[in-house]
């Protein structure tokens, strides 16, 4: 029904994403808000309401991205291979609104809340890949990059709602924390329900198209040159891609502009990736993805030599932030509608989780790499070396895609 | 089915949001504890109460435990008092952002945006210098490559406000420091407003320094000490310092003409500045190690007594002088 529908309007237009889509994209957006909002909390809960310091939080940071990138891989695959990625990113999402509640009860302690924190980062790994395998299983090839678009921008308004939620809690009601948990486990069970009752599970699940899933098919992928090729292009730019807290705190440090300011530089990339997310990613199903993608990592090194420049002021930092923001509106979803489309439709998820944790971890690897190197270098080293990286990494895709190009 | 699949989506949409409301309802607001004006002087202490979660600044005895908490009326998560100067620094914006307000005499005389969530405040003993330091998060449940702090402050006399100390020429071990990662936190000021000392973190190491705000130079005195706090006749200097546990601190006193240094037995898991009730008496701010709750302590900077419970679900103290 909903793809018959889908195919009705011979043109792309953004009003004609599926209704899974737009009801993935309700899901996200609950989810974001239930999430940000304690994201926003965190640091008050742990150094105010708790009155325990940071530092351990910061050495376990790393070691879960790295856990929770390797749970994607499982949640790709057993998608496939039960051919249910509804049921699977539900799971996901169960296990990060159950965390909202485990919070109060495990207090003070730094190891049962770096418990929890886990457990809430293995839901979100575990329901990404399914989720973006339902999202491209619902739209035809054509159509996928308006639909990751349309979905990543309700998923950003989502991720600005919630620390506005926050802000409204602490100002109305205190800082005492069981409201937030409470409220933030709300969003999260609406999401679970708009799950459960308006996204339909696959319709097509009984006659997908491709191999048997299995870790030996799920391997096999590897082989295709064009997905491997794709897969390996978005690690090393991952590895040349600053994470945006560093990103942040450059531009505010490069440009001068007051302190004060930083706390609000993210809301500036969000507002630009909501904004640009579905129109980049109509445009990648015009053009192609793969111009899209690149052209992203372009205004990402045109981030990095904006933050070589002295003292620019607001303006600076207001174009530095656009070019962020589009950076993620150019590359986030139009990856998945890129790789996505490559993929048989039977290993759609673990196809998709393949390519996300090789950026996944790549992007740690850099963010490691560049706190390291902050420890011993100045900033503009610091800068000059991402814009170095960043600059080769964009050099060696572009010689390798014209080479593979002129060989086909 | 799929009519009736979307009618029952609906109400239990509708349930979810009626529960969630009711429940926000029932919990209300702190009790009206809005009006902006500075904790009234006194022999008392003033610490921020948490029993609510209202951030409710009150003053209580300190003699006591778990005295009667008199509200002032201003609500903050930080909150220190000297000289006739209160700085509070509290939620002023979505983000959630936070502020520095000044109070000289009941009214705000300066507000300075924050960068981060309060960790620290300090105002010098004339009422002249007041510092804060905050927790820079980026946009993560901690930010990648571990915390960072930005610690700034405000000359009433000039009203010129450093923004972070983070632009100061250092000096680590008597060799200039030009690393990018460096953080400072918890400044303390001598009686001439000038010199201070503080806490840096670089290359996973923190260190003592002492500081000028005159030529904007700080240098490093010891490796360990951090959060420092001066006596009121400035001859000793109370800090927290790191046990053998990663992350788990203690309070120690050392005099600054001999060196000698004093572990305050009973103090292990304070994560806080210190303040000094008089030349002889701490007060800080701890999680009790049974339910995680955090109350209010002081105890006798010569180390040969337990510290005293003063308040519970409370911390910030500071002397109303």
């Amino acid at each position: 029904m909903y793809i018959a529908s889908a195919r009705a309007g011979a043109r792309t237009r953004l009003g004609a994403v599926p209704r899974t889509v737009v009801a993935l994209g309700v899901v996200s957006l609950l989810t974001d808000v239930s999430a940000e909002m304690i994201t926003a909390f965190l640091p008050v809960y742990l150094l105010f309401s708790l009155n325990i310091g940071y530092v351990q939080f910061g050495l376990l940071d790393g070691l879960y991205t790295g856990a929770t990138a390797v749970l994607r891989l499982v949640g790709g695959h057993v998608a496939d291979r039960l051919r249910r990625p509804k049921l699977v990113a539900g799971i996901g999402y169960g296990l990060s609104a159950a965390t909202k509640l485990v919070f109060p009860a495990v207090g003070a302690s730094a190891f049962g809340i770096g418990g929890v924190i886990a457990a809430d980062r293995a839901g979100k790994g575990l329901r990404t890949a399914p989720r973006d395998a339902l999202i491209s299983l619902s739209v035809p090839p054509e159509r996928l990059g308006t639909a990751f678009g349309v979905h990543r921008s309700m998923d950003t308004v989502g991720a600005m709602i919630g620390p506005i939620v926050t802000f409204l809690i602490l100002t109305n009601l205190g800082s005492a924390p069981t409201p937030f948990f409470v409220v933030s486990f709300g969003f999260a069970v609406l999401g679970l329900i708009v799950l459960g009752f308006f996204v339909p599970e696959r319709a097509q699940a009984a006659a997908s198209v491709g191999p048997r899933p299995s870790i030996k098919a799920g391997l096999a992928l590897l082989k295709d040159v064009p997905f491997r090729r794709a897969g390996m292009i978005a690690a090393l730019l991952g590895l040349a891609t600053v994470s945006d807290a560093f990103v942040f705190v450059l531009v505010q440090r490069t440009t001068e502009i007051p302190l004060g300011w930083l706390p609000l530089l993210p809301l500036g990339t969000a507002l630009t990736f909501l904004l640009f997310a579905a129109p980049l990613g109509r445009l990648s199903d015009r053009i192609g993805r793969w111009p899209v993608f690149f052209g992203g990592h372009v205004l990402l090194l045109g981030v990095y030599l904006l933050l070589l420049a002295p003292a620019g002021g607001v303006p600076l930092a207001v174009a530095a932030l656009l070019m962020h923001g589009l950076f993620y509106a150019a590359t986030d979803g139009v990856l998945s509608a890129w790789t996505g489309a490559m993929i048989p439709e039977s290993l759609r998820g673990s196809g998709l989780a393949v390519v996300q944790t090789g950026q996944a971890l790549a992007r740690l690897v850099s963010s490691i790499a560049f706190g390291f190197l902050l420890q011993y270098a100045t900033l503009s080293t610091a800068v000059l070396t991402a814009v170095g990286l960043l600059g080769v990494a964009l050099l060696v895709v572009l010689v390798v895609t014209r080479k593979e190009e002129s060989a086909s | 089915m799929t009519r009736n699949r979307t009618a029952l989506g609906v109400v239990l949409i509708v349930v979810v949001v009626l529960a969630t409301g009711i429940y926000l309802w029932r919990v209300g607001g702190p009790s009206g504890a809005t009006a902006a004006t500075a904790p009234a002087d006194g022999a008392a202490i003033t610490l921020v109460d948490q029993r609510d979660g209202g951030d409710t600044v009150a003053s209580v005895d300190p003699s006591a435990t778990d005295g009667t908490r008199t509200p002032t009326g201003l609500r903050c998560q930080r909150i220190y008092t000297a000289g006739g100067t209160t700085v509070c620094l509290r939620v002023a914006g979505i983000g959630p952002s936070f502020e520095a307000a000044v109070f000289v005499g009941g009214a705000v005389v300066k507000s300075i945006p924050l960068p981060g969530v309060p960790s620290r405040a300090r105002v010098s003993a004339s009422g002249k210098i007041v510092s804060w330091t905050v927790f820079v998060t980026g946009d993560s449940y901690a930010s990648a490559g571990g915390f960072s702090t930005r610690t700034g402050y405000f000359d009433l006399r000039s009203g010129e406000v450093v923004e972070s100390l983070e632009t100061y020429a250092l000096t680590v071990d008597r060799t200039a420091h030009t690393a990018s990662d460096v953080n400072y936190w918890g400044m303390t000021f001598e009686a001439d407003d000038t010199a201070f000392y503080a806490t840096v973190g670089t290359g996973g190491r923190r260190w003592l320094i002492k500081g000028s705000t005159a030529t904007r130079t700080a240098a490093t005195v010891r490796q360990g000490p951090e959060c420092p706090s001066l006596s009121p006749d400035g001859k000793r200097l109370a800090y927290k310092k790191a046990t053998k546990w990663v992350g788990r601190w203690e309070l120690a006193v050392s005099d600054l003409a001999t060196g000698v240094e004093t572990v305050i037995p009973g103090t292990a898991g304070i994560d806080d500045q210190a303040a000094w009730l008089d030349d002889s008496t701490l007060a800080y701010g701890v999680p009790s190690q049974q339910t995680g709750v955090p109350g209010v302590y002081r105890v006798a900077a010569d180390g040969k007594s337990e510290p005293v419970l003063v308040a519970t679900a409370a911390s910030s103290p500071v002397p109303a002088r």
